[in-house]
């Protein structure tokens, strides 16, 4: 089964996020849990429910991930740029995918 | 230019501590995302890839120095020192955090203005032409008719929650910089045989999807029935415009599927039934509305400067700036001059704080305190006296603002594309930062002549490519950014829907094709042809050999 | 379902019918235009109170002509983005005359509240009692009008006229 992440915006401040090993959210795309089955899929999927149920997070979704490297990497471009910030921008400080 | 009242004032700050209420209500688990969304969209704020997103209404495009340098401090404040102008006149910041957000409306409300109407099912922020109250071929400054517009639409009871959103643009002047037919109703201020001004009204022009340019269902509108006509276009629209599918929601859809002349006629009947009643603007109002647009104080100046005329001959660098960046005024002895926001390899559409800051001292020096945002994602300062051209074009060096590209091919428009939106399917950032880099060389560039080249990240069509001479569309193709071409669009008085001119191209081609568009046009062309000229007498053909001939 | 009316929350003495239901014998009943259109001899022969729901499709114009013989007219909103009602409730109001309740249906939102009202709303189905205080909150928030509609409130260019009279 295709490896899975969690991810969604943090509602102060829209920031993305990911579901993490322990249960929690970071700014970090490593930190993310994978999941490769139905039943860790099935538990993430609650938690992100219930994050957004709370008021953490909005719009909690699945995403294809794949580790290379050591790292954990987002199938689609649209995910590497959302993990990694925008390609090219104004901002100074951001590195490219 | 316009000010706030205590009715505008009363009414912004209502709203602003409103939101505040909402936020609050949103913040503490009172309201869900469901719920919020719509109320956060009539502020203006979407949520985007990396962060919130909030888009703040810039009234057809016209700034005040207090305003600009507001927005500057907003961008310093509460984001990441910078702000990007789109091609609606609009400005949007790209990471303001939720809970900021109130304070964020109240430091606007301050200056007089507002998020309001920048988002949902509504009549949007109206456009106008950016050289409005300047313009040397102007009629009628469109800002008078446009805040009239601004005003009866906010917060309208009965079209707050329309099919689709709702686009009017306004030209005075003859010379189209509004693109008044991409517009759900563009509106052009005429004078009929007998000396009156009026509105030749054009509805269900758009582009996204399904590309329309509008068709004139009115030449000639009496002004003073302005509203009532308005408010008869989209009563028709509200009642029978399609609400099963979302693409096929805008105006230009149901003007196109009952056709213009059924669609004409609807609007007719119902205008008959309220004109001339409460809704027209009572005897007086246009007048006074149109006092806050007077001309400043000009002063009286000689046609002929002679610091600008010198300083054209000794300095080339300024001479080629003046012959792309500098337009004739009404006025004699001023000009009106466009600030590139289109540096090789910039953001097409950002200017930083610092610049912000930098370019409201320049509006207080050189032009009336003003500052105007043009659709195709520039700033202009309208009023410059001739004689200031030289110092105002060397603090603009210094700035990084005064590429003499306006109207050339580096003078590229954008959507911010997949690096920002959440709805688009390729990036569109860093192929026009290529573009402007491979055509960074003026010389060639002013070869070239005059060229519109437009980029969209997907079909909505934010980038305006339909109406580019040269048209790029970014699709998603199993997962990899390819970019299609479109050839001979325009969105001037001699509008038009660009072709398709083939298969799409890979990322690392695009900027190679356009180039062989480029080229394949200096081929052809003769003597004094634009691009598009070439384009319309040769057709696809050429550009077809040209670039997919040899693959 | 509650009923707030004039800002409070009131008995609802109309029964809704839908199209297949049998007519009860007495009481105020509100039914579809389709149905009205069918049965209109028969409904018209009842001694209680008369009421049309219309649909977000179905046109105002359609019941113009009976309005003198019902006391209420219910519009559907079968979603809060669904606009037609606004303006089949202006239509009613300002074009045809219709002085009887005028009733918002169906998915009738807290913050949409204020623009029903302009547009000539009286009567409210709300989802609970909240709603009293959210309509005090709804109707106090905005204070400034910027055009004419059907609730009679002043507009801006009204009070700029009052204050600054023209000559």
């Amino acid at each position: 089964m295709k490896p899975q992440i969690l991810t969604a915006n943090r509602l102060r401040d829209g920031i993305v996020v990911f579901f993490t090993r322990d249960g929690g959210w970071s700014e970090r795309i490593d930190d993310s849990r994978l999941s490769d089955d139905e039943a860790s899929r099935a538990e993430m999927v609650a938690a992100g429910e219930r994050a957004a149920a709370a008021g953490t997070v909005v719009g909690p979704y699945l995403i294809d991930a794949a580790v290379s490297g050591g790292h954990i990497r987002a199938d689609r471009l649209r995910e590497r740029i959302r993990a990694a910030g925008p390609t090219a921008g104004s901002e100074q400080t951001l590195k490219y995918v | 230019m316009y000010r706030y009242d205590e009715f505008d004032a009363a009414f912004v700050h209502q709203r602003v501590e409103q939101f505040r209420d909402q936020v609050a209500r949103r913040l503490n688990g009172s309201l869900s995302e469901d719920e919020f969304r719509p109320l956060r969209l009539m502020n203006g704020l979407y949520l985007q890839l990396h962060a919130y997103m909030l888009r703040v209404a810039i009234p057809y495009g016209t700034l005040s120095s207090r305003q600009l340098r507001a927005l500057a401090e907003i961008a310093r404040r509460y984001d990441k020192g910078y702000g990007h102008f789109t091609t609606r006149q609009n400005i949007q910041f790209n990471w303001p955090a939720l809970a900021d957000i109130p304070d964020i409306l109240l430091a606007l409300a301050e200056v007089e203005m507002h998020a309001i109407q920048t988002s949902g099912n509504c009549i949007r922020n109206v456009t106008a032409d950016a050289f409005a109250g300047a313009a040397a071929d102007e009629i009628e400054d469109p800002r008078v008719t446009c805040e009239i517009i601004r005003q009866w639409s906010t917060l309208h009871p009965e079209f707050s929650f329309l099919p689709r959103k709702f686009k009017i643009a306004v030209t005075g002047a003859p010379t189209d910089r509004a693109a008044v037919a991409v517009h759900d109703i563009g509106l052009k201020i005429v004078r009929n045989d007998a000396g009156e001004i009026g509105f030749e009204v054009a509805v269900g022009g758009g582009q996204g999807r399904t590309p329309m340019l509008a068709k004139v269902i009115r030449p000639f509108l009496p002004r003073r029935h302005l509203l009532s006509y308005l408010e008869a276009i989209l009563r028709v629209y509200n009642q029978l415009g399609r609400r099963d599918n979302l693409y096929k929601s805008r105006i230009k859809i149901l003007v196109h599927e009952v056709g213009t002349e059924t669609l004409t006629q609807m609007v007719e009947d119902e205008w008959a039934l309220i004109k001339d009643g409460p809704v027209e603007l009572p005897a007086g109002e246009q007048e006074r509305i149109g006092r806050y647009f007077a001309p400043p104080p000009f002063a009286n100046l000689p046609a002929e400067a002679p610091r600008y005329e010198a300083e054209r001959h000794r300095n080339e660098a300024f001479a080629a700036w003046t012959r792309t960046n500098v337009e004739a005024h009404r006025q004699q002895g001023y000009a009106i001059v466009t600030l590139s926001l289109k540096p090789a390899g910039g953001v097409p559409g950002d200017a930083t704080a610092e610049q912000m800051d930098a370019i409201a001292d320049l509006a207080d020096r050189h032009s009336f305190g003003e500052i105007r945002v043009s659709h195709h994602q520039n700033l202009i300062l309208a009023h410059v006296p001739r004689a200031d051209l030289p110092d105002l074009w060397r603090a603009l060096v210094a700035l990084g603002l005064a590429t003499a590209n306006i109207g050339r091919v580096s003078d590229i428009i954008a959507c911010p594309g997949l690096d920002f939106c959440s709805l688009a399917n390729a990036r569109s950032i860093p192929v026009a930062q290529r573009l402007s880099e491979r055509f960074r060389d003026l010389d060639r560039a002013h070869d070239i002549g005059e060229l519109r080249l437009n980029i969209s990240g997907c079909i909505n069509a934010c980038g305006h490519h339909h109406v580019g001479h040269i048209g790029i569309l970014g699709v998603d193709k199993k997962g990899e950014e390819f970019y299609q071409i479109t050839l001979g669009g325009s969105s001037a008085e001699d509008a038009a829907l660009g072709a398709l001119v083939g298969p799409a191209f890979a990322a690392d081609q695009v900027v190679d094709a356009v180039e062989t568009i480029i080229e394949t046009y200096r081929a052809h062309r003769r003597t004094g042809e634009r691009f598009l000229d070439t384009y319309r007498r040769v057709g696809l053909a050429p550009f077809k050999e040209s670039l997919y001939a040899t693959a | 379902m509650p009923l707030l009316k004039n800002g409070s929350l009131v008995d609802d003495p109309w029964i809704s019918v839908a199209d297949g239901e049998p007519l009860p014998a007495e009481g105020a009943i509100i039914v579809s235009l389709t149905r009205w259109q069918k049965e209109r001899a028969n409904l018209i022969a009842r001694a209680n109170g008369l009421g049309v729901r219309l649909a977000a499709a179905d046109h105002a114009g359609a019941i113009a002509a009976d309005l003198p013989l019902l006391a209420l007219i219910a519009l559907e909103f079968p979603t809060f983005r669904d606009g037609r009602a606004y303006s089949s409730a202006r239509l009613l109001r300002e074009r045809f005359g219709f002085k009887g309740e005028l009733r918002a249906v169906g998915n009738v939102l807290r913050d949409q509240l204020l623009f029903m009202h302009r547009c000539g709303f009286d009567a409210f189905e709300v989802k609970d009692t909240a709603a009293v205080d959210e309509w005090k909150q709804a109707m106090s928030e905005i204070s400034v009008f910027y055009q004419a509609a059907a609730d009679g409130r002043a507009t801006a260019i009204q009070l700029r006229q009052q204050r600054r009279p023209q000559s």
